[in-house]
């Protein structure tokens, strides 16, 4: 790693200062930054550290009857805050199943989805065409080993996946990420901060410089959920596809259905059709089935990863089902 | 009698020898640090870092590079802790900070500041050993060793954060900290009974 300079922020409009100095980056938990700059994905001459600041740290009840977690909390604590666990399921499933528990006690949660793209090309120690490591080089995967790659919204400019777990949850939760950049900020949805290669492939999410995650909401809980993560070994590994569903029952029959698929797409990929189509069906019905097929429609598998198509969809068909509670 | 034994410098004596002398050449200047002035000033190359570790307060000038890994082997000759992948993968760097277990290759030392770690070597009670190193000596948790100092360190956290109730809890909770000799079936069986053995 190359050496920088270092400051610590010492407080949220510190930090935003600090962050809009030129050529300056942040570090939080740390995580994902410390191995870029090790690979050399970034390197940056200046790195403000905001975690010590107060006041974004914890998960408290908003008065709407929702819940506003601070950016700063680490995973571990947001999966088993008592107020998560009970309330939204999915997300609290969705943490504990992602990274080690080492790891979830650094990463912090604004921190999550800023993670970037698992795709060998990109993490490559040496140069290999990837325009989110050098844009206009071109992709790599695209016909490369692609198997763990996208079937949503790719192009052949990018065919990489978002591969956090949190985010997930959070866009199947309608999740809003509220930035704060000295000027207001922005109320960012969790299911369209990461940046679909149609509309830039070299880039990762909208966050702009200066710009900050300093809270994540989440509406009021009407509803039961669920995260069932399909991977190659049990524990500690990226999901192949995962699918976060939370669902508002009436009996045996949607009221309204939610359903976001992970590692699909370069963001949480929600399943509107198959949603929209829903509402109203009974479960065990056929109805889902057809409804389900309906939000695969618009599905593209690449030359390795055909079979992602048919995982994703048994995913999502089988979150529903542990969400309505059938076992 | 080996020949090792007869000149008495072990090869992680020489080790630590060279690292020591590499330490030093990569001291950044004292006077690197600049007076606070403009947002651009706060940013400086050489950080004053005061760190509790293992109930010993040091004090330091690093490098904003130097991870707490480095620190600690690099510096203070606190080999136990492991540089396995240096990437957060393998879970050898495990160490507690505040009591919370920790990659300490994934953190800045210089962000440590004014925190408290504590590492395998400050686990045992001068020559009377951790109650979880004795059951992984017991159970015969390890074949190489390597992964072993981070393996107990996650062990002693996991048992503290009460997630020991059954196998499959404990084989989850410490799946952070990879053993390439596969000796999960040990590990596994040592968390449980040192967990026991505490409640």
């Amino acid at each position: 790693m190359r050496d920088f300079s270092y400051a610590q922020a010492k407080s949220r409009a510190d930090a935003i200062l600090l962050s809009g100095q030129p050529n300056t980056m942040v570090i939080a938990g740390g995580t994902e930054i410390l191995n870029w700059m090790r690979i050399g994905i970034v390197d940056p001459p200046r790195l403000v550290d905001i975690s010590r600041i107060t006041g974004i740290e914890g998960v408290e009840a908003l008065p709407s009857g929702g819940v506003r977690i601070g950016a700063l909390t680490k995973l571990n604590d947001v999966a088993q805050h008592p107020l998560v666990r009970k309330s939204y399921p999915v997300l609290s499933e969705a943490i504990l199943k992602s990274a080690s528990p080492q790891i979830r006690n650094l990463a912090t949660v604004g921190g999550n989805p800023m993670q970037r793209v698992r795709c060998p090309y990109f993490r490559a120690d040496e140069p290999t065409p990837c325009n989110k490591r050098s844009p206009g080089s071109g992709c790599a995967a695209f016909e490369g080993f692609n198997e763990k790659h996208a079937i949503f919204g790719w192009t052949k400019d990018c065919v990489a996946v978002h591969p956090a777990d949190p985010p997930v949850a959070l866009a199947a939760l309608d999740a809003i990420y509220v930035t704060d950049d000295g000027q207001g900020g922005r109320r960012i949805p969790a299911r369209s901060f990461n940046t679909l290669p149609s509309q830039d492939s070299a880039a990762h999410n909208v966050l702009r410089a200066g710009e900050l995650i300093v809270g994540i909401e989440i509406d009021p809980a009407e509803a039961t959920s669920a995260y069932l993560k399909v991977r190659e070994r049990e524990s500690y590994e990226y999901a192949t596809v995962s699918a976060a569903v939370v669902v508002d029952l009436d009996g045996d029959v949607i009221r309204r259905v939610r359903i976001a698929l992970g590692s699909v797409a370069m963001r949480p990929w929600r399943l509107s059709e198959t949603e929209r189509r829903l509402a109203g069906k009974k479960l065990r019905s056929d109805a889902i089935d057809a409804a389900l097929d309906a939000g695969f429609a618009d599905a593209r598998p690449l030359s390795s990863n055909a079979y992602k198509i048919k995982l994703a969809r048994n995913a999502a068909k089988r979150a529903i089902e542990l969400a309505a509670g059938i076992t | 009698m080996s020949e090792h034994e007869t000149k008495k410098l072990s090869r992680r004596e020489v080790m630590r020898g060279s690292a020591m002398a590499a330490g030093v050449a990569t001291i950044a200047p004292v006077g690197a640090t600049q007076a606070a002035g403009s947002m651009a000033d706060r940013f400086v190359q050489s950080n004053h870092v005061a760190v509790e570790i293992n109930g010993v307060e040091h004090q330091f000038e690093l490098e904003s590079r130097v991870t707490l890994l480095d620190l600690l082997r690099e510096r203070l000759q606190l080999t136990g802790t492991k540089k396995g992948c240096n990437r957060g993968e393998c879970g050898a760097c495990t160490v507690l900070l505040d009591g919370r277990r920790v990659n300490a290759c994934l953190l800045l030392a210089a962000s440590v500041n004014g925190r408290r770690v504590t590492t395998i070597e400050g686990l045992a009670d001068g020559p009377r050993l951790h109650p979880v190193q004795r059951a992984f000596i017991e159970h015969d948790a390890f074949q190489c060793g390597f992964c072993t100092c981070g393996q107990i360190m996650s062990a002693v956290a996991c048992i503290a954060e009460g997630h020991t109730d059954t196998n499959t809890e404990i084989r989850e909770w410490m799946s952070g900290n990879i053993c390439r000799c596969a000796a999960y079936p040990q590990i596994a069986a040592a968390v449980e009974a040192a967990a026991r053995e505490k409640a």
